[in-house]
């Protein structure tokens, strides 16, 4: 198999948290993300789901350096230069790169500046990154609109004028016009209908085909998050509890948390009947508990898993799961 | 089902028009929507952003605020005990109308911080409510409330009634809230996306609530949602909406089983189940139309596989038909069509 497009490697995010005082005492930590560590091939499609403050949003950004990391180390090489450590480098030395890591964000209302034309919205990755002008940049606007399935004819309307869908598609126009590798899509179908939702997922998946893109798919639904992704990596307050392919994470989950939030997605068939749902609230990645952060929910719990903090352990080929009870 | 239960209907819903007056003219949100509740029966209104699932239910409780208004049609609510209310006929300060809202019609709204104070303990909240609807005094509403916060699962009852919504979880809010729709034992319950705000394993709790309360309680419920999963679970009777109206109904397995409107069809096919994998997704061509351009005919003609040209793109929309008992469908061409494929 090839190199890796990416290595994460022990990726952690902590914000600390400061008292109200005058001296702004330090007085918790939030461990938003961590020890995150995965590999991603070219052309693949690594799914991360969790729940609110599961840390996967976080995971995204850090990776492509939107937060600073607090400790690890992410190496991005996709074949056009040599590899680099995203985590340790430079602002300026970041920004060449850039171009090849890109985001489409959930909301396509709030993420699409009102003011601007598509026709703007579009181009200016480009005139940014001075990448092109004049006819060129018109025609790569021109081109990349078709792609995703928009009229050109419409590229000097506003957003408002757009639906839902629609304005997703010029969020994914703008981050694929300059031919990225990496594209990180934080739940970039959530905010959409189940009809439109699955025009866009369709969308991602043909452009991923055309254009040999790679993708972090991270999202709450783990029925999108199955119809699209290779493997899974399953969050549970800011840890990674369940890696593997995606038909083995479906067909055969290992980790407690894991089954219990494929139990926990309502079916559409009213004949089954859904499992005892799993009790308890998500844990706080501020205050979290001793040993494993799900032991004060999981039916296995023992005594070791209340004091020791398992570790991510390849049980059988290709899937990691962390849990002290967990067997191949 | 006997006789006399298919008769008892709670509510009944008749030609319900709603429009909001802007700049660019009239919008019709609801446009002639149908349909009749049956008692300790839920239903569940379902559709796309848009459809006018939340706006009817809004309009049951008389909360339409300008520029919108109820332009036509009527609501029949009949309590268990005491005469039928013309709910659309009541005047806006009149007590019976005071003593529907969160008396004999509760609601549960989708988001569960902004639909509780932020500055009143929850106790003081949902005694309130109490209060305004029976004669309580200050302690029996309080009792009230300890005994409904133990109803809907929330530990230690005794200590929780004193706290404050940021002191408690999105899930613990959204039973807070159930509570406070539930605390003058309504005879309808409205729930208006009552799991959408929330995470998947506390939804799952949230859906097992809501079927354990409507077991105990019988309240009547009527479930707005988008969310066919939710619907497959929670619901008897299903509704399904497009652009303001109702085009299918029926008992929720015929409806999630043997859909027979090309849109209900459509939709389910293009969620992507937990058991299809890698395959393209069905999707429905085109986008939902804006309300000010209402297409001619069938409103979704323009989107439809089977639409024929001449019978689906002119005219007057299509009314329902029935297709077998309890099953009707508004679809000029239901019987060329078709079961799903």
């Amino acid at each position: 198999m090839n190199a890796p497009l990416l290595s994460v490697r022990g990726l952690s995010k902590h914000f600390p948290v400061y008292d109200k005082g005058f001296l702004r005492k330090q007085i918790g930590l939030v461990r938003a993300t961590d020890d995150v560590s995965f590999d991603l091939m070219p052309g693949e499609t690594l799914g991360i789901v969790g729940e609110s403050g599961s840390g996967k949003t976080t995971a995204g950004r850090t990776i492509l350096r939107a937060h600073a990391p607090t400790s690890g180390s992410v190496i991005f090489a996709d074949g056009r230069g040599d590899s680099v450590d995203l985590a340790t480098l430079s602002e300026n030395a970041l920004k060449p790169l850039r171009q090849r890591m890109q985001m489409i964000f959930q909301d396509p209302f709030s993420s699409l500046n009102p003011r601007m034309t598509v026709r703007d919205l579009v181009a200016e990755p480009l005139i940014i990154h001075r990448l092109a002008r004049g006819d060129e940049l018109e025609d790569r606007v021109v081109d990349m609109l078709q792609k995703v399935g928009m009229q050109p004819e419409h590229r000097m309307r506003f957003p408002h004028a757009f639906s839902g869908g629609q304005r997703q598609r010029i969020g994914i126009a703008r981050a694929l016009i300059m031919h990225p590798s990496l594209v990180v899509c934080d739940e970039a179908v959530s905010a959409l209908d189940v009809s439109v939702q699955a025009q866009v997922i369709n969308l991602l998946a043909d452009l991923q085909q055309e254009l040999g893109l790679t993708y972090i798919f991270i999202a709450h639904d783990l029925s999108v998050v199955r119809h699209i992704c290779d493997r899974v990596a399953v969050m549970y307050a800011g840890k990674i509890v369940e890696l593997a392919p995606t038909r083995q994470l479906f067909d055969s989950p290992r980790h407690p948390y894991t089954q219990a939030l494929l139990a926990a997605v309502p079916d559409p068939d009213p004949d089954v009947v859904m499992n005892a749902a799993l009790g308890g609230e998500v844990a706080d990645p501020g205050n979290l508990p001793s040993g494993c952060s799900f032991h004060p929910r999981c039916p296995l719990a023992t005594d070791h898993c209340r004091s020791d903090r398992p570790e991510l352990r390849e049980i059988v080929t290709d899937v990691g799961v962390r849990c002290h009870e967990a067997r191949a | 089902m006997s006789g006399s239960e298919k008769d008892d209907i709670v509510l009944e819903v008749e030609n319900l028009q709603v429009r909001f007056a802007t700049l660019e003219g009239d919008v019709p949100a609801v446009n002639g929507v149908s349909f009749r509740m049956q008692r300790g029966r839920t239903m569940a209104l379902v559709g796309e952003s848009g459809c006018g699932k939340s706006v009817t239910s809004y309009a049951i409780l008389r909360l339409i605020q300008r520029p919108g208004r109820i332009t036509g049609g009527s609501i029949r609510f009949q309590p268990r005990q005491g005469e039928p209310v013309d709910v659309t006929a009541l005047k806006e300060g009149e007590d019976e109308l005071f003593g529907l809202r969160g008396g004999r019609i509760g609601m549960v709204f989708q988001e569960p911080m902004t639909a509780l104070s932020p500055v009143h303990s929850v106790g003081e909240q949902i005694a309130e409510t109490v209060r305004l609807h029976t004669e309580a005094t200050p302690e029996q509403a309080r009792t009230r409330a300890i005994e409904m916060l133990g109803r809907v699962g929330i530990p230690n009852p005794e200590q929780r009634v004193d706290q404050y919504p940021f002191e408690m979880s999105g899930g613990m809010r959204q039973r807070v809230v159930i509570a406070m729709a539930l605390a003058c034992s309504p005879d309808v319950l409205i729930a208006d996306e009552p799991t959408t705000a929330l995470d998947v394993t506390i939804q799952a709790q949230i859906i097992g609530l809501l079927k354990e309360l409507q077991q105990e309680l019988g309240a009547s419920t009527l479930l707005i949602t988008h969310d066919l999963g939710v619907v497959a679970q929670l619901a008897d009777d299903v509704s399904v909406m497009y652009l303001g109206r109702v085009i299918e109904e029926a008992d929720v397995r015929t409806v999630m089983k043997a859909a027979r409107h090309p849109y209900t069809q459509a939709l389910l096919q293009s969620l992507p189940g937990l058991s299809t994998e890698g395959d393209r997704l069905t999707s429905i061509e085109g986008h939902v139309p804006s309300p000010m351009e209402m297409p001619q005919g069938c409103p979704f003609h323009p989107r439809c596989p089977h639409a024929q040209p001449g019978l689906c793109d002119q005219g007057e929309p299509p009314a329902m038909q029935a297709v077998s008992d309890g099953h009707r469908v508004a679809c000029a061409r239901v019987h060329e069509i078709g079961g799903p494929s």
